[in-house]
């Protein structure tokens, strides 16, 4: 068996999402000559966005369910994959605007992948420029068994942990629903503390320090002690940078208990409880005996979800699972740990 | 690590014990006014009337306020008074002698004004710091060794001040601070680095105006601190992938209080996305981590600390054992102690490395000879 944590299929074009807006919105987008919402995290000719086998003639990768299924799903032997729309809508600014091409994405989702593909699973596209209306979002398609995460991105307006966040927290935790987090920006803060870098390559980099900034602020602001049952998921984080990141973490919080004494756990201990992390990416060492040293140091065997990150360049032909897992872990990362991860993956679906 | 500890264990005669450099040591003059008669006049009234203006909005009491007075340990403020790290005195008595520091590097960020939105001030300030620091603190102090403070959003004026203190030998390093406007990669900075001559250190802090994160502003200290790695991992990614390595071959940088075992993973993400990126780079010539590991250092402090400390040492092996400089961060109350920082049991060439080795080899090459 495996499930396959992390897949992206694209919207096609602005012209597919238009049936599931209203009227309003799609006289907008004609009156106004609206174009589609892409984002520079991934740009469409970047030889990282698509792998060349997944590069259609015409069209985009992932864009279509024979796409999808011919290069993913059938190849990989996949029981089951989480769809990850990643369609710039976290990028825009009209609170409106935003909310409803979410619910247009949500739609267009449900309708034409989940409706017709029974491998498939799908994360909820939130407006997160306004936190009632994500909820509502949620709420939208919470009733729907086959909506199994909430979808965020790794860099947006504030750290997540922040309260003005919380009622998204509150309606994931309702409905048994992660969050996921991916990595990507709304770009309404420069990339990098520093500002904005020159080269792609960098941001794509820089995507690893913003989910280290995650999950600070989850854990410091107090997330997980309100939510104590709240999973959130890192989605193409690179994840190697996770045992470096808490070992400074927790010697700070060691020093600096007094300023967050709600967190009366180690980091380690949170994330052992409360964080998983996407396999693909794994920006590993190039020595596969040094990858088993970086397993080791994650203290735990649940941590990490099989992902393909189809159809994102990120390994050449079946060989998804990097090498210098040990058998044991395999298992794990492919059927245990995403069913223990995702509540609603193993009820069923009607 | 303070009063107590040093009671609590064992006296050492420091002439029987290991010589040791200490990368990071934090100075102050006693009252920010005893800057005043290295200043010229016209600036002494600026301050006076208008302070320090750097990218943030508080000129006193920090959005992130610190966890101890002074972001210092207890015991370090001098009895005579003053601010620790302001008395010469009693640094070398409270730090440099018990633990036999032959090497200290002083990295001058009280202020360090290279923030400051005011360019000339910055520039004026840095003078008259890398005046006084030499006049006060490395003449009396041959074990000290200063760090020249350039306003390094001002590449010119930074370049002067550069040259002004050429060949000087109490100047080991030229000092930048890690927040600043643009990714230090960027091409505003490369007059220093061309100028440096002198390796460029780089000390986490700093107000470059931008929020301290890709989402925005944490909402605590600890945050903060703990951000500082990622911002100086972004930091990294734009030196290299910017090809300030390949452009001025002889660069070395030291990252400082920035702690260092995140580096591992960087270089592995930033080979990686070269592989698959690199049409956007001809100008990099070689893997990301071949020119980390021959361009930069780290100073260990806050050193890491995994449990079990072993992880320790994969990670210090990924890293290079030549690329880190012991520091204590004194008189800061994060500081690292020489006697406990390191839990690994090392080989006496690691330990001559790590303590002592490769700050020579940084800071005053040739010394072996």
């Amino acid at each position: 068996m495996t499930i396959d944590c992390d897949i992206h299929p694209s919207i096609p074009n602005l012209a597919a999402l238009l049936p599931y807006l209203d009227e309003h919105w799609r006289e907008i987008v004609k009156l106004r000559g609206m174009d589609e919402f892409n984002s520079i995290s991934y740009p469409a000719r970047s030889p990282l966005t698509a792998r060349p086998d997944w590069r259609p003639e015409k069209g985009k990768p992932a864009a279509t369910l024979e796409q999808i299924r011919g290069e993913c799903l059938d190849p990989f032997g996949t029981d089951l994959a989480i769809c990850n729309c990643l369609h710039g809508i976290q990028l825009l600014f009209s609170e409106d605007l935003a909310a409803a091409f979410a619910r247009a994405v949500n739609t267009l989702v449900a309708k034409e992948l989940l409706d017709k593909e029974p491998r498939l699973r799908a994360s909820i596209v939130v407006p997160i420029q306004n936190v009632g209306l994500a909820v509502e979002e949620i709420e939208r398609w919470a009733g729907d068994p086959r909506f199994v995460q909430v979808l965020l991105l790794a860099s947006g307006d504030h750290p997540l942990g922040k309260r003005i966040y919380w009622p998204i927290y509150a309606a994931a935790a309702r409905h048994r629903l992660t969050i996921g987090i991916h990595a990507g920006s709304s770009y309404h803060n420069p990339p990098t503390a520093a500002g904005w870098p020159t080269y792609y390559t960098e941001d794509y980099t820089a995507q690893a320090q913003a989910f280290q900034t995650q999950l600070s602020s989850l854990i410091c602001e107090g997330v997980f002690n309100q939510y104590p049952d709240l999973i959130v998921v890192l989605l193409e984080s690179g994840w190697t940078w996770l045992p470096a990141h808490l070992w400074r973490l927790t010697k700070y919080w060691r020093g600096l208990r007094m300023e967050i004494p709600w967190v009366d756990r180690s980091p380690f201990d949170i994330v052992r409880s409360n964080v998983r992390l996407s396999l693909q990416p794994t920006d590993g060492p190039p020595d596969s005996a040094d990858l088993e040293r970086v397993i080791e140091h994650l203290k735990s065997d649940a941590l990490l979800l099989f992902s393909t990150d189809y159809p994102h360049w990120q390994f050449d032909g079946r060989d998804a699972l990097p090498s210098g897992l040990p058998a044991s872990l395999k298992r794990k990362i492919m059927v245990d740990n995403p069913r223990a991860t995702y509540a609603r993956l193993v009820e069923p679906v009607a | 690590m303070s009063q107590t500890e040093l009671t609590r264990s064992q006296p050492v005669n420091a002439a029987t014990k290991m010589a040791i450099a200490d990368c990071d040591i934090h100075h102050s003059p006693r009252e920010f006014s005893m800057l005043y008669k290295y200043l010229e006049p016209q600036w002494r009234d600026h301050l006076d009337q208008f302070g320090q203006r750097a990218r943030q909005g508080n000129y006193s009491g920090p959005q992130y306020p610190k966890s101890q007075p002074d972001a210092s340990r207890r015991d370090a403020w001098p009895p005579g008074g003053g601010r620790p790290g302001s008395n010469l005195d009693f640094m070398r008595t409270h730090h440099l002698d018990p633990h036999n520091i032959e090497l200290g590097v002083l990295a001058m960020i009280r202020p360090h004004p290279g923030g400051f939105q005011n360019l000339d001030l910055s520039a004026a300030l840095c003078r008259a710091i890398n005046d006084w620091q030499v006049t006060e603190w490395t003449q009396p102090e041959p074990r000290l060794k200063a760090s020249i403070v350039v306003p390094y959003e001002d590449a010119p004026a930074s370049v002067r001040e550069i040259e002004r203190w050429a060949g000087h030998p109490d100047m080991v390093q030229v000092l930048l601070l890690s927040r600043t406007v643009e990714p230090l990669g960027n091409r505003r900075y490369w007059p220093i680095y061309e100028a440096a001559g002198l390796p460029v250190g780089v000390h986490a802090f700093g107000y470059g105006g931008q929020p301290t994160s890709s989402t925005g502003w944490g909402s605590f200290y600890i945050e903060d601190m703990v951000g500082h790695s990622q911002s100086c991992q972004s930091m990294v990614s734009s030196m290299v992938v910017e090809g300030i390595f390949e452009r001025f071959p002889a660069l070395r940088v030291v990252l400082i209080e920035a702690g260092f075992a995140w580096m591992a993973s960087l270089a592995w993400r930033l080979d990686r996305n070269w592989r698959r990126l690199r049409a956007e780079t001809p100008h990099l010539k070689r893997l990301p981590s071949e020119y980390i590991k021959s361009h930069i250092w780290l100073t260990t402090q806050p050193m890491e600390e995994p449990d079990p400390s072993e992880h320790l040492r994969d990670v210090i092996e990924w890293i290079g054992w030549d690329r880190l400089l012991f520091a204590t961060d004194y008189p800061h109350w994060d500081y690292d102690s020489p006697q406990t920082a390191m839990p690994l049991r090392l080989t006496q060439e690691q330990r001559e490395a790590f303590f002592i080795g490769n700050a020579r080899d940084v800071y005053t090459p040739g010394w072996r000879s």
